[in-house]
């Protein structure tokens, strides 16, 4: 295998195992703008918390991988239920703009919130697993990618289950189509704007902790970017649907890789932005959504 | 027609009254250093949340990309002075323009997109901005412009300030203004007036973003130097918190707005913390106690206060 494409396959791990990253914060995305059309932008910061539950927990609690991550995602969806309830749930009904003026400001003080109870000085995460190294024919791929994968792979299926397969699945199912419809077939639809938020952050958390093994390092304004990503992520595969956000934020992954191996990582971030506008553009539906005509 | 131009004319008195206070009192040093580089930032402030007040408040296009327009301004100036040898009415009018231009060119395509998807485009396009200008060696890179001459005093701001403030409410008492105010009450039924909606809306970015520019402009002759790392979407929160703060549709409210948070931000500039967990507060209970702003879309004038004092007398007429 000569070196160039050595190198592009390379860089296709690292982009899959951190596009599994995005899918994950983009699925708490198009879950809650599916059920009541809101960008959450909160939701990064939520991934924020997340890593820090997780770096408390391992760190003075000494818990062991996994009774972190569910710890992580239990406090994670705790929150994420709180701010629907304080937030967003007085605002029902309000203009949309007056709702996404409240996310940037929930975004806002999480953020700084954060700052302030944990200073802003990144801390290092500890090293829950002993990196071993593969090599396959001279590509190299370590244990902590093996485990993202693993780990985001099983959230997902986990969740396609659970939308597809409950009662609380159908019922969201139900609110995101119709919510007055919803409501009058004696659907409670606010426990399910509810269970929605619960489940899109503690799927977040989990993403904040993963990250937290990979880069080794947490602060508290880790989740502006990865939370605006995995929004375009959201929007590339259709925002809204599930497998949408789960392709959208693989394949942002690998664009990114591929444009920091092969161009200049610091355009990494603008080749995000770049994606969003096209998509909005020329496909605002995203890659598995149907367009649906405004009625006047 | 004769009173408007009376109007026009108090209204210019007054300022030039202001200004002859403020620079009195600084002249004596009455007004310290620190409070004299917060009354140019308050004027940097006010062109920006008036200049964004157009494009959101009053044309109800969500844009949070105003800080990419400011930072073209910034650089945009920058060059013509300090590269080019110009003088800093060419840079400020330079920085206008490249600012304009830009607006022009993003706005055509991006202001088909609506609501929540405007705003994370123009988001996204205000990162753009900022990453390519931190991959220019010319300018800098991510290290920033060095070495700005301060050219920006507290006249040039003031004035800037005020040509912004007239400009964008005789813009809005226009029958353009008219056409913009409608197209945020009901785009459909604007369109179906016979307003071209498209065009108005491209028209009022690309005034909003000039004037961006000329913050930029201003902002970059005072602070020495042009660094990417000022002109991020935080910036642009901070703009858009001023308007919405203020009330959408209402330029008394966005200057009282951006006085009263430049002030805040001022009295909290040993905690900077502190500062956005007040404005990100301030944002939450706002949306959910009063989502119209503290002035809704009213304004501030010389009507309300002769309203206030001139009752009696208006009434005494009417007896007479």
């Amino acid at each position: 295998m000569d070196s160039l494409t050595q190198q592009f396959f390379q860089q296709l791990i690292n982009g899959v195992s951190l596009g599994s990253i995005y899918a994950l914060i983009a699925l708490g995305y198009t879950m809650v703008y599916g059920i009541i059309r809101l960008i959450n932008f909160a939701h990064g910061d939520i991934y924020m918390l997340g890593a820090y539950a997780g770096y408390f927990a391992t760190t003075y609690f000494k818990m062991s991988f996994f009774p972190a991550l569910i710890f992580s995602m239990v406090v994670a969806a705790i929150v994420g239920m709180l701010i629907e309830r304080l937030a967003y749930r007085p605002l029902r009904g309000a203009p949309k703009i007056a709702i996404l003026i409240t996310a940037i400001g929930v975004s806002l003080f999480l953020e700084y919130g954060g700052i302030i109870l944990v200073t802003p000085q990144p801390r290092t995460f500890p090293e829950l697993f002993t990196t071993t190294t593969f090599n396959f024919w001279g590509l190299v791929v370590n244990s902590q990618q093996i485990v993202i994968l693993a780990i985001s792979l099983a959230l997902m299926f986990i969740l396609t289950y659970v939308v597809n397969n409950t009662k609380v699945g159908k019922a969201m199912r139900a609110v995101s189509f119709d919510t007055d419809a919803a409501r009058l077939m004696g659907i409670n639809v606010d426990r399910i704007i509810s269970i929605t938020f619960a489940i899109g952050s503690s799927l977040a958390a989990a993403a904040g902790i993963l990250v937290g093994i990979y880069y080794n390092s947490i602060d508290p304004l880790m989740g502006i970017m990865p939370g605006l990503k995995a929004f375009v992520a959201a929007v590339l595969g259709g925002i809204g649907v599930i497998p949408g956000a789960m392709v959208g934020g693989v394949l942002l992954g690998v664009i990114e890789a591929l444009v920091s191996g092969f161009l200049s990582s610091t355009f990494r971030d603008a080749a995000a932005f770049i994606i969003l506008i096209v998509i909005l553009l020329f496909r605002p539906a995203g890659l598995f959504g149907k367009n649906i005509r405004e009625k006047v | 027609m004769r009173t408007k131009m009376k109007r026009d004319l108090a209204g210019l008195a007054a300022c030039i009254a202001l200004y002859l206070l403020f620079m009195v009192l600084m002249e004596t040093e009455i007004i310290g250093a620190f409070w004299q580089l917060n009354i140019v930032l308050i004027c940097i402030n006010i062109i920006l949340a008036v200049s964004l007040n157009l494009i959101t408040g009053f044309t109800g296009q969500f844009s949070i990309g105003h800080a990419g327009f400011m930072a073209v301004g910034a650089y945009m100036s920058a060059v013509f002075t300090v590269k080019l040898g110009l003088p800093f009415f060419a840079g400020i009018l330079a920085g206008a323009v490249g600012a304009a231009i830009l607006g022009f060119a993003i706005g055509l395509p991006t202001l088909r997109l609506q609501g929540d998807y405007l705003a994370i485009a123009t988001l996204g396009l205000g990162e753009i901005i900022r990453i390519t200008i931190l991959n220019i060696p010319y300018v800098g890179g991510a290290s920033g412009l060095m070495g700005i001459p301060r050219y920006t005093t507290f006249t040039w701001a003031f004035f800037a300030m005020v040509i912004t403030i007239f400009f964008i409410k005789n813009f809005i008492n226009s029958s353009h203004g008219r056409a913009c105010i409608s197209i945020r009450e009901n785009e459909i039924a604007a369109e179906a007036m016979g307003v071209d909606t498209t065009k108005y809306k491209v028209i009022a970015f690309t005034i909003g973003a000039a004037f961006a520019g000329v913050a930029g402009g201003l902002f970059s002759h005072y602070f020495y130097i042009a660094h990417p790392a000022s002109f991020t979407f935080m910036k642009s929160f901070d703009i858009l918190t001023m308007v919405v703060l203020g009330g959408m549709g209402s330029i008394s409210g966005s200057i009282t707005a951006a006085i009263l948070l430049t002030f805040i931000s001022a009295a909290l500039a040993s905690y900077p913390e502190w500062r956005m967990v007040v404005y990100s507060l301030m944002l939450i209970v706002l949306m959910i106690y009063r989502p119209q702003g503290l002035f809704g879309n009213k304004e501030i004038s010389l009507k309300i206060f002769s309203r206030i004092w001139g009752g009696g007398q208006h009434g005494a007429a009417q007896n007479k």
